[in-house]
């Protein structure tokens, strides 16, 4: 965790009544089984009607290092992460000190009460939890003590914040897939514990829970499951990867959710293949064999395996194959911070490969558009004949989100230009699988299998003619590449398009990308409250639009918020609006955690104050 | 076996049909012998090209698929990386036939680890080494299976011991493994009749003389090494589909007929020595035999043609995959709505 920051500006003071506007931390040790506890929380507040958003700090680690579970209560319906703590649970005696460091003013720690830990904090509320006596009383078989003891923080933290036994009850139930034995052995500790802190604890402390409207229009997942999810319904028919945090519970719910949803409903077999490759080298290679064989082939991956798809990448893209790779973004290389999240790969995608590449990128911001990226970057693919990244992140990918609904596909499966041996046979004119014919740089293509005589054509990477001939000619060649510019180019438009959020009368801008967009859409607010109204443009495309041309133009200044230290969002827009680079204003960091809006706040008044004086 | 040459094979198809461009490798590379090899066996099998698919990856052998079978489709990939390839495009349509054609530093130095995957997988595929003991495209250098003690022009003396393709397929539980020799097209072609035939991986890893830079009478990959010493375990014929399938042996050991998954029958005819080619230690300690007294061994090392193919375990619809409609693919809209309502 980050240094305190100030507490939000909206927030009520301390004493104040707070209802439904906080932020609890749950303090545990790796392994210990915290995550059912803390999801049941976190689905019985948004079961409650009340917008939350739950994020797990967590090590590379499978048991013994300290995670966090940050579950953030927001009647406003802000999702960003915050840097400080209303109430803390502490299970872990290793972060005590430390972690009650971030506990604003008036706080609440619940402190597990064979943790005794020496702190010097007079100014937060403090509640023991007899989770060990309470254990003991229960008679919890020895093997299951450990996990249990989650359970009684559930119930202490209900009872004193007013959260719902019997929704709690429910969320047990579909938390546990409706085994109900388990499900109200879990119960039995949560209502033991509960009654105990009914009995036994005077409240004393300031925050509340109360029902919200139901929240019918949402549900409640991670980012990659919406991107198998995405997949599936976008007919992903092949999919070669390797095993690398924080992406590999995308593949993980594809294995779950394909077996229910494509299989042939007559022969009961799969109309798709999943295979786990020997390293990223190897299932990219899986990948571009796939889509130029005429499959719909996706990968999922993060920076190191991005790293070492780099050359089928390029050959992919000078072939002109299509497929699908989600980089699911984490920190740097090697060891250190895997389990964190970043935007640091935005660069290396658009230009992945040697010689000149440049690929189409889309970039989902929610878990809702994680499923709708996840469907339309395979038709996006196959009408360019290239390959799509999709650039999600670990805080987007593996962490929980309120989200819309999932909507179905409001256009059918696209499969671009393909033939069959029909479609040659009535083909006007000369085919070459290079060819271009209708002026829009994207040739027509057959597939193996199809046996029309005309067909078959030997792929390579460089040195090709328009008929897939070996060729060294110039000519040939650098018309090649001409026509490969010209087809990405013309994407631009055909792509996800700049969503805006403006406020009146705003004079400066503010660009950004990703997960970071519930920090940039709070701290819309927060600057506003300070005279600061901005206008918010959301890339979700690359190569960009037109109209973050016009929206860089008309904005005096744009702040270019984005996590990671180079401003790599900053550099492609200079890049390519050097004319308008002066109204252009990195704003980049990156410390391994999602994005505050209280850092964008700040960062861009204190600009803008710089400027005044 | 037979050598009258037929105008037109059994689909109608003449020899011209299988052939490729003309080869742009150096006149007398073994390799030519093995795409010729390849022409004719698919010829004579009356495989259709538009059914076969080709691989490879980089070096001069991997260009060689250009000059075999014009009429399939091929893709030309990374170095040491067509298994991958092969594999991902195969599950396009699992009823093709697909050839891969790598060399001794595609497979044995930058490749070794998808190799080796790749017979684990067991991928129904022919996977042909052609093997020189050195780098051709960039002008001679060593190569991981060169022979230690080897002495190059610009190299020197390579000090290491060589990788021993053959070995680590079979280490790798390959199901069908055969080392051949360009110098003996009519053994390559009737083992890559059989390889065609086997569902699984069959590994040919023949000796294929590089006439630019490691053709020495007195070097292991040399053609004249390898007329001097080749040591066949067996005469080989492939039979094609037969009504019956047999597996048995007869006339005391003389004649030893291996039946392939798809009917066909390898027919190996004993020479001086007995040899099994179901026995997996026979062929490892022939191997190491071969390696110490200075002989080519040839023929068919091993061959399961029971081991499961990767295909058995991935349970897919019948219709190759990428001839699915479009509409196939994507679930119903009520299956979203249930999705929806497990994750409220």
């Amino acid at each position: 965790m980050i240094s305190l920051s100030k507490a939000e500006n909206n927030k009520p003071s301390a004493g104040e009544r707070n209802v439904n506007d906080f932020c609890l931390t749950i303090c545990s040790i790796n392994g210990s089984g915290s995550a059912t506890a803390n999801n049941t929380l976190l689905r019985s507040l948004f079961r409650m009607g009340i917008p939350v958003s739950g994020k797990n700090i967590f090590p590379s680690n499978i048991k013994g290092l300290p995670t966090w579970f940050s579950i953030r209560v927001s009647k406003d319906g802000y999702l960003a992460r915050v840097a400080h703590d209303d109430i803390i649970v502490q299970m872990n005696p290793g972060t005590f000190t430390k972690d009650i460091a971030y506990n604003v003013p008036g706080g609440v720690v619940f402190f597990a009460d064979h943790i005794k830990v020496p702190h010097d904090r007079d100014d937060v509320i403090m509640y023991p939890m007899p989770v060990r006596d309470l254990i003991k009383q229960a008679a919890v078989p020895r093997n299951l003590q450990d996990y249990m003891e989650n359970m009684v923080y559930v119930g202490v933290v209900a009872e004193m914040l007013g959260i719902d036994l019997n929704v709690i009850k429910q969320t047990l139930l579909s938390q546990f897939h409706y085994k109900t034995s388990v499900a109200e052995s879990n119960f039995e500790i949560v209502q033991r514990s509960a009654d105990w802190a009914k009995n036994n604890l005077e409240k004393r402390d300031r925050y509340y829970v109360e029902p919200m409207p139901a929240l019918h229009e949402y549900i409640m997942t991670d980012g990659n499951t919406a991107g198998a999810l995405g997949a599936i319904y976008g007919g992903f028919q092949f999919c070669g990867w390797y095993p690398i945090t924080p992406a590999s519970s995308m593949v993980e719910s594809l294995i779950t959710y394909a077996p229910r949803l494509r299989q042939d409903p007559e022969s009961k077999k799969n109309n798709y293949a999943i295979v786990q490759a020997e390293d990223e080298l190897a299932a990219i290679g899986m990948v571009v064999g796939a889509g130029w064989a005429g499959l719909r082939a996706m990968s999922s991956t993060s920076g190191p395996g991005i790293s070492l798809m780099t050359e089928y990448m390029g050959l992919a893209y000078f072939s002109e194959v299509p497929l699908v790779l989600w980089d699911v973004q984490r920190v740097g290389p090697s060891t250190g911070l895997p389990t964190r999240t970043a935007q640091g790969d935005l660069t290396l995608n658009y230009f992945l490969g040697h010689g000149d590449t440049q690929h189409i990128v889309l970039i989902p911001s929610s878990v809702t558009e994680c499923f709708k990226f996840g469907w339309k970057s395979f038709d996006i693919a196959e009408k360019y004949q290239t390959p799509v990244i999709v650039l999600s992140d670990l805080d987007l990918g593996m962490n929980l989100w309120m989200t819309k609904r999932f909507e179905y596909p409001d256009q059918p499966i696209d499969r671009g230009k393909i033939l069959w041996e029909e479609d040659l046979e009535a083909f006007p004119g000369e085919w070459g699988r290079y060819l271009d014919v209708d002026g829009d740089g994207i040739p027509f293509r057959a597939v193996m299998g199809n046996s029309h005589k005309k067909a078959p054509y030997f792929s390579r990477g460089t040195g090709h003619n328009e008929f897939g001939e070996y060729s060294e000619d110039p000519e040939v060649w650098q018309s090649l590449m001409d026509r490969l510019k010209q087809k990405i180019e013309s994407s631009r438009e055909a792509l996800p398009q700049p969503v805006f959020h403006n406020l009146p009368e705003a004079k400066i801008g503010l660009i950004a990308m990703g997960s970071t967009e519930p920090a940039v859409l709070e701290a819309q607010d927060l600057l506003a409250k300070a005279g600061i109204p901005t206008d918010f443009l959301r890339v979700r495309a690359l190569p960009f639009s037109e109209q973050v041309k016009k929206f860089i133009y008309s904005h005096e200044r744009n702040y270019v918020l984005e996590l990671n230290r180079d401003g790599q969002l900053h550099q492609l827009l200079v890049l390519e609006n050097c004319e308008l680079s002066n109204q252009l204003i990195s704003c980049a960091y990156a410390d391994g955690l999602p994005m505050t809006a209280n850092w964008i706040k700040d960062i861009v008044s204190e600009k803008e104050q710089q400027r005044n004086d | 076996m037979t050598d009258i040459i037929e105008e037109t094979n059994a689909i109608g198809l003449a020899r011209a049909d299988y052939q490729g461009l003309r080869s742009t490798l150096c006149p007398g590379c073994g390799h030519n012998t093995i795409s010729a090899q390849i022409v004719r066996a698919c010829f004579e099998m009356s495989i259709s090209p538009e059914r076969i698919v080709k691989f490879s990856g980089i070096g001069c052998s991997s260009k060689s698929p250009t000059y075999f079978l014009k009429r399939s489709f091929g893709f030309n990939g990374l170095h040491g990386r067509m298994p991958s390839m092969a594999l991902g495009a195969a599950f396009a349509d699992t009823t093709m036939k697909v050839i891969g054609v790598s060399g001794d530093g595609d497979t044995a130095s930058i490749g070794l680890g998808q190799f080796k995957h790749l017979i684990r997988r067991n991928l129904p595929m022919v996977y042909i080494v052609e093997n020189n003991g050195v780098y051709g495209l960039t002008k001679g250098q060593f190569s991981a299976t060169a022979e230690q003690g080897l002495e190059l022009k610009r190299q020197g003396v390579n000090p290491f011991l060589p990788i021993d393709i053959a070995k680590e397929a079979l280490i790798g539980n390959a199901s069908f493994v055969a080392r051949s020799f360009a110098g003996d097209p009519a053994q390559v072609r009737e083992l890559i009749k059989a390889a065609l035939s086997h569902r699984g991986t069959a590994v040919l890893d023949i000796i294929s003389p590089c006439v630019s830079f490691n053709n020495r009478e007195d070097t292991l990959h040399s053609y004249q090494w390898g007329r001097q010493h080749q040591a066949p375990l067996h005469d080989i014929a492939y039979v094609p589909r037969r009504k019956t399938i047999i597996l048995k042996e007869f006339q005391e050991g003389e004649i030893k007929e291996v039946a392939l998954h798809d009917g066909s029958v390898v027919v190996l005819k004993k020479l001086d020595k007995e040899y099994d080619p179901q026995d997996k230690w026979q062929a490892l300690k022939i191997l190491e035999d071969a390696e110490k007294n200075n002989w080519l061994v040839t023929g068919l090392l091993y061959i399961n043609p029971e081991q499961p193919s990767l295909y058995d375990f991935m349970d897919l619809v019948e219709r190759p995959l990428n001839r699915i409609n479009a509409e196939d693919l994507r679930p119903s809209p009520e299956t979203l709505d249930k999705i929806n309502q497990g994750m409220y």
